[in-house]
């Protein structure tokens, strides 16, 4: 992964210094709250409904074991014991002290970690498929291309005071794990007709209240042309981006008001005084960043399929585990791993300081040192070895990790909700909490298999309902806390945004009605058939009628 | 007299930065003002005729192509910041340095902050008037937080990674 030079490392220093002198002034009075507010969002520090909240930033869903034992101290050390893995690959802590706040950032900084625009107005954490540099159907590894991205990104004086918040994803396998059509930016790598790289762009993608499957703008953008384009987009959002009210001030109302045809034409003719000028990505650059990012040493070895095939048969725990965790590696013999962390009773995504430590030294042990995390909340070991993948799976359940559960019903997201969020209408997490324990039997939820189940307590998304299977949605209604459901939404490639089945549940109701659109599904799927499939081939309306009919 | 951070210190400064609404009779022939972009666009010709300094400000939703073409007749541009968390100005400082070759004071008006000081200079802002009910001495060390930049902006013409190679 990519280490820091002395300059990355002093920018990280000086974003400490910069950030310890803002609360200090802050706490002293001489800055209000108001003024206050931008700046730490900046650096990722939210005021919460009953502490403040840090956000971590995890380029791309990267990290070292160094780093994650860090994490695990200051779980400990500044909060409860614990951390939450956020939908943008990050980390949050619940509880800090606002005082301490400068002091966190000073331990991160020692292991190349920081907050830097993890919230507020600016370009966010670039993220990417968690499997990246060992999927087989990737084109390139788009972890370099995240990393140069992340730097242009960093303190962009132009950018700090953007509209709204700007998320950008990058893809470059066959497959979107990355969610690219719903972001502001979405990046997917291509290759022209002459081999040559490229990215194909698109813009104004989001969910939020209004959500949009973004347009591609650009079918073939030269890689050596990606930051200038960039720029470009992005200078037209500051320009014209509306900022008199903040639920029209995302990119994709601006891409939508002036129409995907006009917006294009305003980037071009940005563009055009851009183009070829000095930042224009440069073959040694691509060079440098890419060193970081080649393969481990891995050995030549065979692929295990027989020997595994043996220990399922002997070990139908494990059968079950390894059809969910584990996700095929392009180097024989390697597996990559999964660790979920979504156990029924644990709040989505939330993970210890044992458990990270744990983590950490299974990565070590196991897996060359590195550890990543996905959207979907969980944590990931990219690189075992096929021969070690049942002791690996002792160890893991052991620790807590080894749910077979990936991509299955209770793989949900879930953002913090109302029991921690101040944003929120409703409780998120206990809702997520009563599903899964409805649908606790292992062979009834192996048997509806791939789904997902996305809950937000908000209308802003962050646990990403729109682009769920089946989306959950907390609303408010006269002081009580209700549930919208939808239907059909996809985040992969020809993204679809879900659409709502009806009028909205009580909280006690919910795994009924859950249990309702799941035998439907059961009753009308073909062999083979997905849940999403399913939809998509009977509609709506028999999961409506089921839902709300009278005489139940 | 206001003070302003001007060439990284405090000074005195002697412009008069004209609200909105002024009329062209009311322009005073020779002090130095700072017109509102209207002023400029009915009065221009007129207003270079004057004896006194002259100077033109953008609102934040006053495009800087607007006085591309007459950049010369300008000893100081301002630009306001309405609220310090618009961030149309920073674009708009980087078109007049990078895109339209400006070369005379640019100031940042309104509510212009410590805080955003940084990043201000980087987009080509050499003057900050900073709002009154701060001390320009104190905001002064907003200008000094950072002594590493990576992208190539008005101040630094090369982004570190060309940098880097050298």
């Amino acid at each position: 992964m990519y280490v820091y030079d002395e300059y990355d490392q002093r920018i990280v220093e000086e974003r400490v210094k910069q950030f310890r002198d803002q609360t200090r002034r802050y706490l002293a009075g001489e800055l209000s709250g108001e003024e206050f507010r931008p700046l730490r969002l900046q650096n990722g520090l939210y005021i919460q409904r009953y502490a403040p909240m840090l956000r971590v930033a995890v380029p791309y869903g990267l990290l070292n074991t160094k780093q994650v034992r860090k994490l695990a101290q200051i779980a400990r050390d500044y909060d409860k014991g614990y951390a939450h893995v956020s939908t943008r690959q990050n980390f949050q802590f619940n509880w800090p002290d606002l005082e301490d706040v400068p002091d966190i950032l000073a331990e991160l900084a020692t292991v190349q970690m920081h907050a830097i625009q993890t919230s507020g107005n600016c370009i966010r954490n670039t993220t990417t498929d968690q499997f990246a540099g060992v999927a087989a159907d990737e084109i390139i590894d788009p972890r370099p291309w995240c990393e140069i991205i992340r730097q242009w990104s960093t303190f962009h004086p132009e950018f700090a005071h953007l509209p709204r918040k700007f998320k950008i994803a990058v893809n470059g396998a066959k497959r979107d794990r990355a969610a690219i059509e719903v972001h502001d930016i979405g990046l997917e790598a291509v290759r022209n007709e002459a081999g040559e790289l490229g990215f194909r762009v698109l813009v104004g993608g989001g969910q939020g209240r209004t959500p949009y499957v973004g347009a591609f703008i650009n079918e073939f953008l030269p890689w050596q042309h990606l930051l200038t384009y960039l720029e470009a987009i992005l200078r037209v959002y500051n320009r014209y981006g509306r900022r008199d009210n903040k639920f029209k001030a995302r990119i994709k109302i601006l891409v939508k008001a002036l129409g995907e045809q006009v917006f294009a034409e305003k980037v071009e003719a940005e563009w055009a005084y851009l183009k070829d000028g000095p930042n224009t990505l440069i073959e040694a650059e691509i060079e440098r960043v890419s060193k970081f990012f080649v393969d481990p040493a891995y050995e030549t070895l065979q692929d295990q399929s027989d020997a595994l095939a043996r220990l399922d048969a002997e070990h139908p725990g494990f059968a079950r585990w390894r059809s969910r965790n584990t996700f095929a590696h392009k180097k024989p013999g390697y597996v990559a791993v999964t660790l979920s962390l979504k156990p029924t009773g644990t709040a989505p995504g939330d993970i210890t300081d044992k458990q990270l430590d744990a983590a950490a030294d299974l990565a070590d042990r196991y897996s060359f040192g590195e550890l990543r995390t996905s959207h979907t909340q969980n944590i990931i070991l990219a690189d075992v070895r096929q021969d070690q993948l049942f002791t690996l799976w002792g160890e893991l359940r052991e620790q807590g990790f080894a749910t077979p559960n990936v991509g299955l019903l209770t793989d949900m997201i879930c953002c913090p909700g109302g029991d921690f969020c101040s944003l929120a209408n409703a409780k998120s997490i206990p809702v997520a909490e009563s599903i899964q324990r409805r649908f606790d039997d292992l062979d009834y939820l192996f048997d509806i298999g791939e789904i997902d189940l996305n809950i937000s307590g908000c209308m802003n998304a962050c646990g990403h309902h729109h682009v769920g299977h089946i989306g959950i949605l907390g609303v408010d209604k006269k002081g009580e806390e209700f549930y919208q459901v939808s239907l059909g939404g996809y985040a992969g490639r020809d993204a679809s945004l879900a659409k709502i089945l009806g009028p909205s549940f009580a909280q006690d109701d919910m795994p009924d009605v859950i249990e309702k659109i799941i035998a439907v599904y059961v009753e009308q799927r073909t062999e083979d058939e997905r849940f999403i499939d399913t939809y998509r081939r009977v509609g709506i309306e028999p999961f409506k009628e089921r839902v709300y009919a009278k005489n139940h | 007299m206001q003070r302003i951070i001007k060439g990284r210190q405090v000074v005195n400064d002697n412009w008069h930065l004209l609200p909105k609404e002024t009329a062209f009779e009311d322009v005073p022939n020779s002090d130095s003002v700072i017109v509102p972009a209207n002023l400029w666009l009915e009065h221009g010709h007129a207003l270079t005729l004057r004896d006194g300094g002259l100077g033109v400000w953008l609102d934040s939703d006053e495009e800087p192509e607007s006085i591309a073409d007459a950049l010369e007749h300008f000893q100081v541009i301002a630009i306001n910041f309405p609220a310090f968390t618009d961030g149309r100005g920073f674009s708009y400082a980087r078109l007049l340095r990078e895109r339209f070759g400006y070369k005379g004071e640019l100031r940042a008006i309104g509510d212009v902050l410590q805080d955003q000081l940084f990043f201000m200079q980087r987009c080509g802002f050499d003057a900050y008037a900073i709002r009154a009910d701060r001390d320009p001495e104190t905001a002064l060390a907003g200008l000094d937080d950072f002594t590493v930049t990576y992208q190539a902006a008005a101040d630094q013409p090369q982004p570190l990674f060309r940098r880097r190679l050298a």
